[in-house]
């Protein structure tokens, strides 16, 4: 919780209580929490006590579960697949625990999503302790002390954390590769600035939208094939943030001794996967080591702790979003609606039993992939033939639409006196001069087009001047009439266009 | 002047009314055109009240002036967003001159035939013209001058329902009189006996009988025609108005007429081949009203509404770099285009591209769009056509799309059971966000479902188009 948020849970109805000292070590000041109604309470035990939702970040050890009551709620990451033993205590006691980590991938679910803020910020983290390690610029200059070459950056994985690295790494100004085993992912790799490392493979990939948007184990020949890929890499390489996880299991050895052995001396690998064993086989965990060829690897396992205070925010963010979520009337009053998929996929224990693992949520995380069709390469020859045949193609349907066209007047010419066919000729041709033309008129235009044809469609106050000279009064009144409205026309038609074309302006 | 001069000054005005249409194919070029288009106009007028065989000059003049003055009067005051109704009502002047001319023609023909010798070699102009007509032209001519006002009677009534339609003085509905299109059909057909029998020798009762018929098929056809086909219906009686001039000129021998019709009539035919290939549909489908029966039911829509107010939308625009609006029929009729061009102007302003989108069926005449974004001052060369953007709409920030419906709905090619299945859409529902601004939760013309407005990325922002827009203008920074 922070100053900021608690005035957010105070709006929903709650009452807010603070550990003493619970947000220094972030920035956060008892004081400032008093200023936000917060009250500040002197020990945890007296907190447990009191409070009816309880947050926090770790697990509850055994004795804060101890503490657990029905009616009470609590939440925090939980990890529920990794901690049964856990899991089936805090159920005995009634309580409801709301597991962080367990919140559905689903679009609404993203504001409480806080493995996302948690990966986001580890993320920058694991981009900036490389840069820290780095002996060099990140960004190519030319300086007048001479000419320094951009920094590399491989990134390997590009989950949250992974793109949130390129994104870090390409705004320095380093020269950002990237790669995922999805290859759905290549469209966000290449639109936060990386090039996708691409890898030639035949077989079908596994969409990464039937797994929840998490990456799949690979085949070994797959695998193979990708750790080449590393080595072939490996030398150009100036610094490797590895974040590839597989939910559930250990992290995949991508980056191998051998590739570490190759890189130059100077480079830096983090690896963000080092809690579940790490992606380097030289990582040690929660350490900073130093390889033979003077490659430093990097194996914290803390990254958000080490940007507390972002951290703080943004968790305290994601808590207050599951709890606007909790108290749909802003009363106060938490209703644990097991009916909703957010609340329901993220709560691991509810009124005495053990919730986990929650059914499969009614929305489907992310839309299905269509199959992107690809586009056969032609062969020169190929394309060639392709072009003659379409030649071939529309000659032929050009010729016999001449052709038809021809004896139709042919036929026409045969019975019809001259004096029609040199009109007929006449007509013939203009409609042909008026198709060649109007495609031209660009789409813009087509509202001025029908006002200029309009206007000298006004073409037939000549039939009505021809006859207008009449013996007949009959003739020449309507002859009149018709000059008198055509002439409307005319007039109104080509007025309205200038006024119309007047108006369309460049910027 | 004599017949060569004149002939060779409808030579000239022909050519130049070629370079007119020609004109418009871009913006700047087409400034120059309107005038080619004048120019050919006045050469033509003079050249024919100069020239061998018209009378009653005084008559002419007088007539030319009260119509220049009344077109002028029309011209200078309608409002762009009525340009729709008002190309309508012309055409329904075409029409109805074509009518009265065929009339003419017919009258005329009677009294020369019914001259002796002597009297016809002393006549002058249109009536010598027929004098010298043999027995085969003669049928010929006939047939000319019915088609000439069967097209234009269709034209006149078709066009006072467009224009009654377009303007409001009718409902916009499609409605039919018991028994569809049968009725159309046999009118048709009595016309088509009509003829032949009109061609035998019979009387002007046949031609006046076929007017009537003529003025029904025209005012029925439009009648079967809903509000938002209107695209479609007002270039198709561009084409009609054209034919009829064209078989005018047929009548009377005059072949500046005949190009002249036969290029308005041939620019009509395309614009409304664009319109349907827009939604694709056939032309024949179009004219039959209504749109073609579903195959299976429909696509089940899943999700909410989620309503959004002005605040919301500004902070979005705030936050963009790049926008797209989409205008429809909606943004007409509140007239909105001001407000929206002020607000492309604010942001533009503050360093974001704005662009527009044109669905080639939007709003209710063809290109009836940029003419009021062009009226409202926004630049052209932002307002983009369906095929130049659609492309760009996953690397936009922000769509704001502006009472339009159809030309937005995702269905189009996600369900295959959907009415306007297949029909090119702007996919607006690729950008990162989409505001609609609507009036209500209603569906759109073609009463189908829009699953855009339940997508996650998209939020309904309810109200009058110009006064949401108003109401956002003063939060954009």
């Amino acid at each position: 919780m922070t100053p900021d948020s608690a005035s957010q849970l105070q709006k929903l109805g709650h009452e807010c209580l603070i550990e003493a000292g619970a947000g220094t070590a972030a920035g956060y000041l008892d004081e400032a929490y008093r200023a936000a109604g917060v009250e500040v309470v002197e020990t945890a035990a007296e907190l447990w006590d009191r409070a009816d939702v309880i947050a926090k970040v770790r697990p509850p050890e055994p004795a804060e579960a101890e503490r657990l009551r029905a009616g009470k709620t609590l939440i925090s990451f939980f990890y529920p697949a990794q901690n049964e033993e856990l899991l089936k205590r805090c159920a005995e006691t009634g309580a409801a625990v709301i597991a962080m980590d367990m919140v559905p991938r689903i679009s609404r679910a993203q504001k409480m999503d806080a493995l996302s803020s948690m990966a986001n910020i580890a993320g920058y983290r694991a981009v900036i302790e490389a840069g820290a390690n780095f002996g060099r610029f990140f960004t190519g200059q030319v300086t007048a002390a001479g000419k320094v070459a951009p920094a590399k950056v491989l990134v390997i994985g590009a989950g949250v954390a992974g793109l949130a690295a390129i994104g870090t790494a390409t705004s320095l100004g380093a020269i950002t590769y990237a790669f995922d085993v999805r290859p759905e992912v290549a469209e966000q790799i290449e639109s936060m600035g990386a090039n996708f490392v691409f890898l030639d493979f035949e077989e079908a990939q596994q969409d990464g939208a039937a797994t929840g948007g998490y990456a799949a184990p690979s085949s070994p020949e797959f695998r193979e094939k990708q750790l080449a890929k590393f080595r072939e890499l490996a030398p150009q390489m100036d610094i490797v943030i590895a974040t590839a996880l597989i939910p559930g299991r250990p992290a995949p050895k991508l980056w191998l001794a051998d590739m570490v052995a190759a890189m130059k001396p100077g480079s830096v690998v983090v690896d963000l996967a080092a809690e579940r064993g790490g992606n380097c086989d030289l990582t040690v965990p929660e350490q900073k080591v130093v390889s033979e060829n003077g490659v430093t690897i990097v194996g914290y396992t803390d990254f958000p702790s080490r940007m507390a205070t972002q951290s703080s925010a943004l968790y305290a963010t994601n808590i207050r979003h599951m709890l606007t979520d909790l108290t749909p009337d802003k009363d106060g009053v938490v209703v644990h609606n097991m009916e909703d998929d957010v609340i329901r996929g993220a709560t691991v224990t509810h009124g005495g039993a053990v919730t986990f693992p929650p059914p499969p949520p009614k929305v489907a995380a992310i839309a299905a992939q269509k199959p992107k069709e690809k586009v056969k390469e032609l062969t020169p020859d190929e394309k060639r033939a392709k072009e003659l045949a379409t030649f071939r193609a529309e000659t032929k349907s050009q010729v016999v639409t001449l052709a038809a066209g021809a004896a139709a007047l042919l036929i026409v010419g045969a019975f019809a006196p001259a004096s029609f066919m040199a009109h007929f000729v006449v007509f013939v041709l203009a409609c042909f001069v008026g198709f060649q033309v109007i495609w031209n008129v660009s789409h813009s235009l087509h509202t001025p087009l029908m006002a200029v044809t309009n206007a000298i469609s006004g073409i037939v106050i000549i039939g009505a001047l021809l006859q207008i000279g009449s013996g007949s009064k009959m003739v020449a009144f309507l002859a009149a009439l018709s000059v008198l409205i055509a002439t409307i026309n005319i007039v109104g038609g080509f007025l309205v266009t200038r006024r119309m074309l007047a108006m369309f302006q460049k910027s | 002047m004599n017949i060569g001069i004149v002939s060779a000054a409808y030579i000239a005005a022909a050519v130049l009314f070629i370079l007119s249409l020609g004109g418009l194919s871009g913006q700047e070029s087409a400034k120059r055109a309107v005038w080619y288009g004048i120019v050919g106009m006045g050469v033509a007028v003079a050249a024919t009240i100069l020239g061998p065989g018209v009378g009653h000059v005084w008559l002419v003049v007088l007539m030319i002036l009260i119509g220049a003055a009344v077109g002028w009067y029309v011209a200078g005051k309608v409002q762009m967003t009525e340009m729709p109704q008002l190309v309508a009502a012309l055409h329904s002047f075409v029409g109805l001159a074509a009518v009265f001319t065929g009339f003419n023609a017919d009258i005329e023909l009677r009294r020369v035939l019914a001259l002796d010798e002597t009297a016809r070699s002393a006549l002058t102009g249109f009536a010598a013209i027929l004098a010298h007509k043999t027995g085969v032209e003669i049928s010929i001519l006939k047939v000319e001058v019915f088609l000439g006002v069967f097209i234009g009677a269709v034209t006149f009534t078709g066009s006072v329902v467009a224009f009654g339609k377009l303007a409001g003085k009718i409902d916009g509905k499609a409605t039919k009189l018991p028994g569809g299109h049968a009725l159309n059909a046999g009118a048709a057909i009595l016309s088509l006996l009509l003829l032949v029998v009109y061609c035998q020798g019979a009387g002007l009762w046949a031609l006046l009988l076929m007017t009537l018929l003529a003025l029904f098929i025209g005012w029925h056809l439009i009648m079967g025609i809903g509000g938002a086909d209107m695209p479609v219906v007002v270039s198709m009686l561009n084409s009609y108005s054209g034919w009829a001039a064209a078989a005018i000129g047929f009548t009377l021998g005059n072949d500046l007429l005949i190009v002249v019709g036969a290029l308005v009539g041939s620019s009509g035919a395309i614009l409304s081949y664009i319109m349907c290939k827009a939604m694709n549909r056939s032309f024949v489908s179009v004219i039959l009203g209504g749109f073609g029966s579903t195959t299976g039911p429909a696509q089940v829509i899943e999700g909410e509404q989620v309503a959004i107010d002005a605040g919301g939308v500004a902070a979005a625009l705030n936050d963009a770099d790049s926008v797209i609006i989409v205008p429809g029929y909606g943004m007409a009729v509140a007239q909105a285009q001001q407000s929206i061009s002020e607000l492309t102007r604010k942001l533009r302003a503050a360093g974001k591209t704005v662009r527009f989108a044109i669905h080639p069926v939007a709003g209710r005449l063809p290109g009836h769009m940029n003419v009021l974004l062009a009226e409202a001052k926004v630049p052209y060369d932002i307002v983009l056509e369906m095929d130049e953007i659609n492309e760009d709409f996953p690397e936009t920030d922000v769509v704001i799309v502006v009472g339009s419906n159809d030309i937005v709905n995702p269905a189009a090619q996600d369900d295959p059971n959907s009415p306007i299945a297949g029909m090119p859409v702007l996919e607006v529902w690729k950008a990162r966000q989409v505001f609609v601004s609507k009036r209500g939760q209603g569906a759109g013309y073609s009463g189908i479902e829009n699953p855009l407005f339940f997508k996650e990325n998209t939020r309904m922002f309810y109200g009058d188009a110009k006064a949401s827009v108003d109401k956002l203008l003063p939060q954009i920074v």
